[in-house]
């Protein structure tokens, strides 16, 4: 996928004035984040599971090269192929392969974010290939040619508006000549139109939640039951999945699946849990006759053993985003790239460059929301202050900005001149009133009050002011 | 092909700075593989097992599923007074499952059935289940000949014999029953876990039914 991560602040801007993007984001600030309190608050035991899913994915990477040749020998064993492929290119080109031998002329996807990271749709339209997205929201989605704005959610940017305007204009040809107006209609007309893409396609090609070591299997999370169908109907099944998603056994499994659906959309369990093992056995009357499982690296591997080994545990449940301020004002497609939000902004810059998205790592007020609720405990706060270093060392920090640091570096450094200055910025700023507790404008800082106000110093005097009043002690550091 | 995968294997031995695990290192990799250990347990589903069945029934309910308790005997009667209270054709595809053949089908007259896998046009299955999960009313299907994946999936209405014996607290008494039955590290082809009818929060977040699987479950729930 093409990157706009480079125009992030051009991006924020149009998200923030974009009306239809702001009325969906209203409904996903009291939507996921609710139900997910309430889910865990449910089950007694969902901080020790989160404790425990953090050590499983720790341990899973201190050897991941031993659970991933552990996870292919046993695929193989059972009639299954395991390719490998180090970077975007190789695994498209893997698929594209797979595909030609079997004279694919369609593919039945169910949504996966790493086919989204190496560009796979476009790539197989180029040789002839189509794609069908299956996930009703991937399926919106493709029909307005739009990326996902949320891994789990991924037309969650729009309103039912839109989505009976996008159906009304590509189901016509269909036969389908009303514009529907009910959320149900709209399901079952997507319904209808996918089950025949599901009869028809020649490959069934979906991402992983999990890879088990153990068995061999290959583990999806759904609600809608597409991924299900699009690894039962096609006689060729395609798995795609990154590195990081082996994990050791069934037990390993049945921790985060508990952490997984509860951090995500609050629900208990999702409704379809599939494991899947090999191609279909002597006497089955259904399933694919051929098993292929991709194993993409494309950068990550030489994250392990780094202070950025943490964001390797992710499990892509969207937690991080659905809390976060910065994702709640401007969405999932300013982030420019495949993961937006807080993950989004760690993961981004690793996979495509500091250069190309080290600006994402900045819009975070580090609240630490993210961290707070992620089922796997990643740092996401530490890991993004890691960036802005990043980014500061590499000279890419804007010029303005960098003054400024500096500038507060040479006060910072001389506390006696910092309490002078602060104190004086304190009686300036009075100066402009502070009747309201904020300003609405200030001179100087119309990049801040622009947007948002710049809130007001307390009376009094600087904290230092009013301790030295107040008889508190001091230490000398 | 080989190539890419001494890349990428490398490339994790030298970020891990180590070469191929070796020596007390593999062993315990190799021991814990060979002895998984159990996460915490959830203590809500640690109940006798009448306990368990009544939580079970409570959480298939609270996912959108219905539920039956009946005695052996009338399973064909509740599977065709299902079918006749939700105005549906008494016609539907079966799993060709020795479980399934204990019931007397034959009692309804009115009842068509046809054994095999699902086909596009079936808008009713009758399949079994290999376990129910207490802890969230999950129903857990083992593939195979007797039980084709397309049952749990096609049709608009998936009606599922469970007995009381088969309802466990949670995934790991699943584990133990699959490596029990298929042996260890031999799964089926593929093992579908269920919890209610199929849904889609796509639009606007508000959960729709029958997004793509079944619209309707209905568990039938045989007492012991």
């Amino acid at each position: 996928m093409q990157s706009t991560a480079h125009s992030f602040s051009a991006n924020v801007a149009a998200a923030l004035a974009d009306p239809n993007l702001q009325d969906s984001l209203a409904k996903l600030k009291v939507g996921f984040s609710e139900r997910r309190r309430q889910a865990a608050e449910r089950l007694p035991e969902f901080e020790a599971l989160r404790d425990r899913a953090r050590d499983i994915k720790n341990h899973t990477l201190a050897n991941l090269d031993f659970y991933l040749e552990e996870f292919e020998r046993k695929v193989t064993a059972l009639g299954g192929h395991v390719h490998w492929a180090p970077t975007a290119a190789d695994a498209r080109r893997i698929i594209a392969d797979l595909c030609k031998s079997v004279g694919a002329r369609t593919i039945a996807k169910s949504k996966s974010m790493v086919s989204e990271e190496i560009g796979l749709n476009e790539h197989l339209e180029s040789i002839g290939v189509e794609p069908v997205e299956t996930d009703l929201g991937e399926y919106i989605i493709q029909l307005r040619h739009e990326p996902p704005s949320h891994i789990i959610a991924p037309a969650v940017h729009l309103t039912k508006d839109q989505v009976a305007d996008t159906f009304f204009e590509h189901h016509k040809k269909l036969g389908f000549t009303k514009r529907l107006t009910e959320r149900n209609d709209l399901v079952a007309e997507a319904r209808y139109v996918l089950r025949q893409k599901f009869i028809d396609a020649d490959v069934g090609l979906n991402g992983a939640n999990f890879l088990v070591a153990e068995t061999g299997s290959s583990m999806l999370v759904t609600n809608e039951g597409n991924a299900d169908l699009s690894n039962t109907l096609p006689r060729m099944q395609i798995v795609l999945a990154s590195i990081e998603k082996v994990i050791p056994t069934l037990e390993d499994a049945a921790v985060l699946l508990r952490v997984l659906a509860r951090s995500a959309t609050g629900q208990e369990s999702s409704a379809y849990t599939s494991l899947n093992t090999g191609p279909k056995r002597d006497g089955d009357l259904d399933g694919p006759s051929s098993y292929h499982v991709v194993i993409l690296d494309n950068g990550r591997s030489s994250v392990l053993g780094t202070k950025m080994q943490d964001m390797l545990r992710c499990i892509r449940c969207g937690a991080c985003m659905n809390h976060c301020p910065v994702y709640g004002a401007i969405g999932g497609h300013a982030y420019g790239w495949v993961y937006p939000g807080p993950i989004g902004a760690v993961l981004t810059p690793q996979l495509i460059g500091v250069e190309e998205a080290g600006n994402l790592p900045n819009a975070s007020t580090f609240c630490g929301r993210c961290e707070s609720v992620c089922p796997v405990r990643i740092p996401l706060p530490s890991l993004m202050r890691h960036w802005r270093e990043r980014e500061f060392e590499r000279h890419l920090t804007p010029r303005p900005v960098r003054q400024g640091l500096a500038l507060w570096a040479f006060f910072a450094r001389r506390p006696k001149l910092y309490r002078r200055a602060t104190a004086l910025a304190n009686r300036l700023l009075a100066l402009f009133g502070r009747a309201d507790g904020r300003y609405r404008s200030l001179p100087l800082a119309g990049g801040w009050t622009r947007f948002r106000d710049f809130p007001a110093p307390q009376r009094g005097g600087t904290f230092h002011a009013q301790w030295t009043r107040h008889g508190g002690t001091r230490t000398k550091p | 092909m080989n190539a890419g995968r001494s890349q990428i294997l490398d490339g994790i031995r030298r970020s891990l700075r180590r070469g191929e695990l070796s020596g007390d290192a593999r062993n315990e990799v190799e021991q814990r593989l060979a002895a998984p250990p159990r996460g915490p347990e959830v203590a809500r589903a640690q109940l006798d097992p009448s306990g368990k069945v009544a939580l079970f029934c409570q959480w298939a309910e609270a996912n959108n599923a219905t539920v039956a308790r009946v005695a052996a005997a009338d399973v064909p009667a509740e599977v065709t007074s299902y079918l006749a209270r939700n105005n549906l054709p008494a016609r539907a595809a079966m799993a060709p499952s020795s479980q399934l053949d204990r019931y007397d089908w034959a009692s309804q007259k009115m009842l068509s059935l046809r054994k095999g896998r699902a086909e596009a046009s079936d808008q009713v299955s009758i399949t079994g289940a290999f376990a129910g999960i207490a802890e969230t009313g999950t129903l857990v299907m083992a593939s195979g000949p007797e039980h084709p994946v397309t049952l749990n999936l096609l049709p608009d209405t998936h009606i599922v014999v469970l007995s009381e014996a088969d309802i466990v607290a949670g995934y790991e008494d699943v584990w133990a029953r699959l490596r029990a039955r298929y042996g260890k590290s031999r799964m089926p082809r593929t093992v579908n876990t269920i919890t209610g009818p199929s849904r889609t929060g796509d639009i606007e977040q508000a959960i729709e039914l029958g997004a793509h699987g079944p619209r309707r479950m209905h568990i039938v729930v045989v007492r012991d």
